[in-house]
């Protein structure tokens, strides 16, 4: 660890007292884009979680925000970009000023409701990068189900339970070949770092990032927990980080053993009415996925 | 000889613009492909983005415009009202974007010949909207459009509407603006304010908690929209000064010399309204006058109050309904007329051509005859007329 934040800078352009709630996981990641990305960026914010820090003034995010609506910040991304190249073949901006552009949505925004904005921006392959921040509902207006709730999940719209199953929207994404993807966990940060790292330095293109993001308020835990959660979650082999780069697919890491199931959803509350049944079938699931993994069955893993 | 959808884009290239996110939807279309056509020939340097709907291209205009590029994009109808909620953000944020809309009658039932209730109907985005004739018009505007939208006493966007198919479709003769003397009329964009850059970190598009200054933005844009009132005249006369041809500002008066009745419309039906208002004038000496609204966002309140003031009678002739409130103009027209003051001239709304329906001289004149007949009565039933409706003559 000690490597790592040698390895970063110190400057800190997401600001101390913002409004997130306790222990949500969107503090880190506004942190770590600060860092990871640094102060020549430009962000787009989807109607989420994030918008309040980012865009409630005194804002706590020291980078240009814009938020448009609900639905279109992968066009956000092509809007910035698309004016960055005409000014600089223009010469109003200097052609060797690298400014990364990059977005932060929610997965009902990305996967949901702004899905046809984020399916263009990537065919197109406008230059940016975009970060889901899967919190596996509409957290924001108070834990309603999306396309990315999980299977079994209590929310304020599904009280007995979510019966379909989550979206995988990463390998949506994978279909579009875009040069870098990549699934990214919130107890792994070297793994954060590099992959972020990695697509700020390509060369332009769409690259999409998926973060596993705990919700203390709406995964019911208590906010002291949000870490151990996130790592529960690829210990057991349920979110999976891996990145295509170029298409190539890798695992960027491998659970020593593999975990129960079971130690990722009993941390938190929104599983609680699962039937002993559900949890075996569930185990079943994540078993089989992970042995066609291994055996190469798969090129992409599923993460529904 | 061009059509309405050419003029457009070839104003659009002259006004150089930078980021052109489109969409296509019949009648619009040929903007696009004009505009996609010009940049992959190097007449025009900008970058051409192919959106994946209108709600994107509106999107898209925004965060280019944000980041300090002029844009322009273009659609009609159902494409408009697919944008309508990011139109809000345009206006809100206070750039300068000029669209073209070329107007067609929504659906169901689904057709692509032209009404106005499209744009019309986008009336409290916040977006100026301006109404234009013919061809020639559409290509000049686009141009002024620029300048007022980009004016630093208004900083709003605009809209240069015209009808699908009637205008944008059928080609008239255009003399195309000078590139040299558009340079000179319309600098470079340079914002000064609301601009996404790393230099100078600022939230736009911004939330606001409790009862923060949202008051105060709304009036704001009011504030610009008053301003506007006044910068579109001068810019028309600048233009007109540049390049010897000017429209009217906010509407055009003619042949108001005398006249009891005006016929007040806009598009494509003032150039039928005028050619009857004519005539009748020189062959039946009736005294009638036209008045072609151009500016209907802002609504020029005070201005068409003072000109309209002593007629005995407006009739409005437009091509769009609020269903269940007549025509929109009307509606709007009574509201300004009925401000702060009392009496003021009979008001007949009529409503026809929806849809693209042909109005006809005869039909402008069968209406011009009936209002001049009822002019000095002090009732008439009800104002609002649909016009030649099968079923009902």
């Amino acid at each position: 660890m000690s490597n790592l934040a040698d390895s970063l800078t110190r400057e800190e352009l997401f600001q101390s007292g913002h409004p997130f709630c306790p222990g949500c996981s969107g503090g880190i990641l506004m942190r770590w884009l600060a860092k990871a990305l640094g102060r020549d960026s430009i962000c787009n914010v989807a109607a989420t979680c994030l918008a309040l820090p980012t865009l409630v003034y005194p804002h706590s995010l020291n980078l240009p925000c814009l938020y448009i609506s609900m639905a279109p910040s992968p066009a956000g991304v092509t809007g910035v970009s698309a004016a960055l190249k005409i000014l600089r073949r223009k010469g109003r901006l200097p052609a060797e000023r690298k400014i990364n552009v990059f977005a932060v949505a929610g997965d009902g925004s990305a996967g949901d409701i702004g899905l046809a904005s984020l399916s263009g921006a990537a065919e197109r392959n406008d230059d940016g990068l975009y970060f889901v921040f899967d919190n596996e509902a509409y957290m924001n207006t108070g834990i309603q189900r999306s396309g990315s709730t999980p299977r079994y999940t209590w929310t304020t719209s599904t009280l007995s339970g979510k019966p379909e199953r989550k979206k995988d929207l990463p390998r949506i994404m994978a279909a579009h070949d875009i040069p870098y993807l990549a699934t990214l966990s919130f107890a792994y940060p070297e793994d954060f770092f590099a992959k972020v790292a990695k697509a700020r330095d390509m060369e332009p293109g769409f690259k999409y990032f998926h973060i596993h993001s705990p919700c203390p308020a709406g995964w019911r835990f208590s906010e002291d927990k949000t870490i151990q959660v996130a790592r529960a979650a690829v210990e057991s082999g349920l979110w999976i980080l891996y990145e295509l780069d170029q298409g190539q697919f890798r695992l960027t890491l491998r659970p020593a053993r593999r975990r129960p199931v079971a130690d990722y959803l009993k941390l938190q509350g929104r599983f609680k009415d699962l039937t002993g049944e559900d949890l075996r079938a569930l185990q079943e699931e994540v078993d089989q996925r992970w042995k066609a993994l291994e055996e190469g069955q798969v090129q992409i893993p599923v993460l529904a | 000889m061009l059509t309405g959808n050419y003029a457009a884009a070839h104003g659009a290239r002259l006004a150089r613009v930078e980021v052109v996110p489109v969409y296509p939807i019949t009648p619009q279309t040929h903007i696009m492909e004009k505009m996609a056509e010009f940049i992959d020939r190097g007449e025009l340097l900008a970058e051409f983005v192919s959106v994946e709907s209108e709600h994107s291209a509106m999107a898209v205009a925004i965060a280019a415009q944000a980041t300090g590029a002029r844009t322009f994009t273009a659609t009609s109808a159902q494409g408009l009202v697919y944008m309508h909620e990011n139109l809000f953000v345009a206006s809100g944020t206070r750039l300068p974007i000029v669209m073209a809309i070329v107007n067609r009658a929504l659906g169901a039932p689904n057709t692509i010949y032209p009404d106005l209730s499209d744009s019309l109907d986008q009336r409290d985005t916040g977006w100026i909207q301006i109404y234009v004739e013919n061809a020639q018009e559409a290509h000049d505007m686009i141009v002024q459009a620029y300048r007022i939208a980009e004016d630093k006493r208004v900083l709003l966007p605009v809209a240069v509407c015209f009808e699908g198919i009637i205008i944008s479709h059928y080609m008239e003769p255009v003399e195309l603006l000078d590139q040299g003397l558009v340079d000179g009329f319309l600098a470079d964009y340079r914002p000064e304010h609301v601009l996404l850059h790393p230099d100078k970190p600022m939230a736009v598009g911004q939330i606001l908690m409790d009862d923060a200054y949202y008051t105060e933005y709304r009036y704001q844009q009011q504030a610009a929209m008053d301003q506007a009132l006044k910068v579109i005249p001068q810019v028309d006369r600048e233009f007109g000064r540049t390049f010897g041809r000017s429209w009217g500002g906010l509407f055009q008066a003619e042949m108001m010399e005398g006249a009891e009745v005006a016929l007040l419309t806009l598009g494509s039906l003032a150039s039928t309204a005028r050619d009857v208002v004519r005539r009748l004038r020189e062959e039946q000496g009736l005294p009638l006058g036209l008045v072609k609204l151009r500016t209907f966002r802002p609504f020029p309140d005070r201005e068409l109050r003072e000109c309209l003031a002593g007629l005995k009678a407006v009739a409005v002739l437009e091509r769009d309904a609020s269903v269940g409130g007549g025509g929109i103009v009307y509606t709007e027209l009574a509201r300004s007329l009925f401000a702060g003051r009392r009496g003021g001239p009979l008001l007949v709304d009529y409503v026809l051509g929806l849809g693209g329906r042909d109005v006809t001289r005869e039909d402008v004149e069968a209406i011009a005859l009936a209002v001049f007949q009822e002019r000095d009565k002090s009732e008439i039933g009800n104002p609002v007329r649909w016009f030649k409706v099968r079923g009902l003559e």
